[in-house]
């Protein structure tokens, strides 16, 4: 069953779980500070930054596990390819976080078993891993929300 | 400096699904709106085209394929692209070609044949795309967004979900009369309790649909215009297609996270309210000033959003001032009296050409059976994908 199966990430380098916690992957502007999910390795966007805006001011930059909710929906209807749906569609809840070091929004669907009932704008959730999809294969992830405590 | 054109001519092909090739629809518009011009094809010096990016290669150079439809003629062109602005970006390329003395006379033309359904990105596995990646990775869907930002003001602005119901039922009364209205059918608050959720807290019928659609414009030189005969024509004398500004700090689709203002504090004004403001600096008018409103009703809820976006309220006044009766016809400011997409359904690059043909009509007091009375300035807003969005002020 699903135990023996090999998990692997559903994207690569937009987060890890490898230590245990869970958090986005992304880079920092080392000039201006300013950090960036998804990665951003071309240049600094930020206008007023005085980095050199080629790219090397980009470091690696792992992302606090922890925000409020900005807000939530769900899906109440199979998505259209390419998002990947069991047959029959299981409906699926979406949380939008701000993150209370880096102050960005950032989307995530929330852990399977936690709908919209049991979310509230403002309410502290914290990043973690869970499976998106399976195949024959394998289980891929992705980072999804869960509510903290 | 003054800086206004004129609006000659404006025409659509009624919103549906009608099945057809999109250039039937962008033909019919363009025919339509030279008609009422009084004007004939060769007397067109520049035709601007909305790109529809569904429809293979005609759509991406749409200006050169409604040139081909109407018969080569020498005029010069244009083709744009910008999600939802892209017919304000038509609209603002024959502006610029006017004003700069390039031609006296431009066509306008947007047309679309939407998909069924959802929205979904174009075909093909292309993991760098962020619109192929927001289906992939969280499955989220067009309603998804909308759901969030309505769910935000919920919880925010205390809007509620007979406020939402109260915005399709007016759009939808305020559609009856048009004939370019797809949906021409009374709306009651109980249909849409009733219809079912699609992307809780919203419903199918707080959500708009895809349509087949066609609208166009004919657009000349204030002084072209006078010498024509009409002297007191509608004019267009703001609009914007600005970006935001950094750190965008609202979620936008297709977008999974906002830019940080760890580092940079927002700025003064978000990007709606940033489109709006650049549309009424060059009119050289403001809100107060408004006469009506068209807005891009993606979903009900953001049809609130757009009230503070354009300055109509206060942020958080919204749901008051849907309440007070201020937005529907006969009230202070009628917002979407054509119906808005509540009634149309969203046919992507005619839709910002539709919203200023509306406008247009009720400036003229043409708009029959839904008519602002006394109109003599309208905006119209609209905002898509990937940091567009326009506004485009009108005037008589
Ligand atoms: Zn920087």
């Amino acid at each position: 069953m699903s135990a023996t199966k090999e998990r692997r990430p559903a994207v690569d380098g937009w987060f890890t779980a490898a230590d245990g916690t869970a958090r986005l992957l992304g880079t920092r502007c080392t000039s201006c500070g300013t950090p960036y999910f998804p990665r951003n390795e071309l240049a600094c966007r930020n206008p007023r930054c005085a980095g050199p805006k080629d790219g090397s001011e980009l470091a690696e930059y792992a992302f606090s596990p922890r925000g409020r909710v900005w807000s939530y929906a769900d899906a109440r209807y199979k998505p259209p390819p390419p998002y990947v749906s069991p047959d029959p569609f299981v409906p699926y809840t979406v949380a939008a976080v701000e993150l209370d070091e880096e102050r960005l929004v950032v989307l995530g669907q929330v852990v399977p078993g936690v709908g919209v009932a049991d979310l509230e704008v403002g309410m502290a959730v914290e990043l973690t891993e869970g499976v998106l999809y399976a195949d024959d294969e394998a289980e891929y992830t992705v980072w999804m929300w869960r509510p903290v405590g | 400096m003054n800086r206004d054109i004129a609006v000659l001519g404006a025409g659509m092909h009624p919103w549906g699904k009608w099945g057809r090739n999109f250039v039937e629809y962008g033909l019919a518009a363009a025919r339509a709106a030279l008609a009422d011009a009084g004007l004939s094809w060769p007397d067109v010096q520049y035709v601007a085209g909305a790109d529809t990016i569904r429809n293979g290669y005609p759509g991406f150079i749409a200006g050169a394929t409604f040139a081909q439809a109407l018969g080569w003629s020498g005029a010069r062109v244009s083709s744009s692209y910008a999600a939802c602005a892209s017919g304000a970006q038509a609209i603002g390329n024959a502006r610029a070609q006017i004003l700069a003395g390039l031609c006296d006379v431009a066509l306008v033309v947007g047309a679309d044949a939407a998909p069924k359904g959802f929205f979904k990105p174009v075909g093909g596995d292309r993991p760098d795309d962020p619109d192929w990646l927001r289906f992939r990775l969280l499955g989220a869907t067009n309603p998804i967004y909308f759901a969030l930002y309505a769910r935000r003001r919920m919880a925010i602005h205390g809007a509620t979900l007979d406020d939402f119901a109260a915005v399709k039922v007016k759009n939808a009364r305020h559609g009856l009369a048009n004939p370019n209205a797809r949906y021409r059918k009374k709306v009651t608050a109980e249909d849409v309790a009733a219809s079912a959720v699609v992307a809780d807290p919203l419903r199918l019928l707080d959500i708009c649909a895809t349509s087949d659609g066609g609208a166009a414009l004919v657009l000349s030189s204030v002084e072209f215009a006078r010498a024509h005969g009409v002297a007191d024509p509608v004019r267009i004398s703001g609009l914007s297609t600005a970006t935001p500004t950094f750190p965008k700090t609202v979620l936008d689709l297709p977008d999974f996270a906002t830019d940080s203002a760890m580092t940079v504090p927002p700025p003064d004004l978000a990007f709606r309210p940033a489109i709006a403001a650049a549309a009424y600096e060059e009119a050289g008018i403001g809100p107060e000033d408004l006469s009506l409103a068209e807005v891009y009703d993606l979903s009900t809820a953001l049809e609130l959003d757009w009230y503070e976006d354009i300055g109509l309220c206060e942020e958080g006044g919204a749901e008051a001032l849907l309440r007070s009766g201020a937005t529907a016809l006969g009230g202070r400011v009628p917002v979407n009296p054509s119906g808005g997409l509540a009634s149309f359904g969203e046919a992507i690059p005619a839709q910002a050409i539709a919203q200023v043909c509306e406008l247009t009509w009720q400036l003229r007091g043409r708009a029959e059976g839904r008519q602002v009375e006394g109109a003599r300035a309208g905006i119209a807003v609209n905002q898509g994908l990937f940091g567009h969005g326009s506004a485009v002020v009108t005037v008589r």
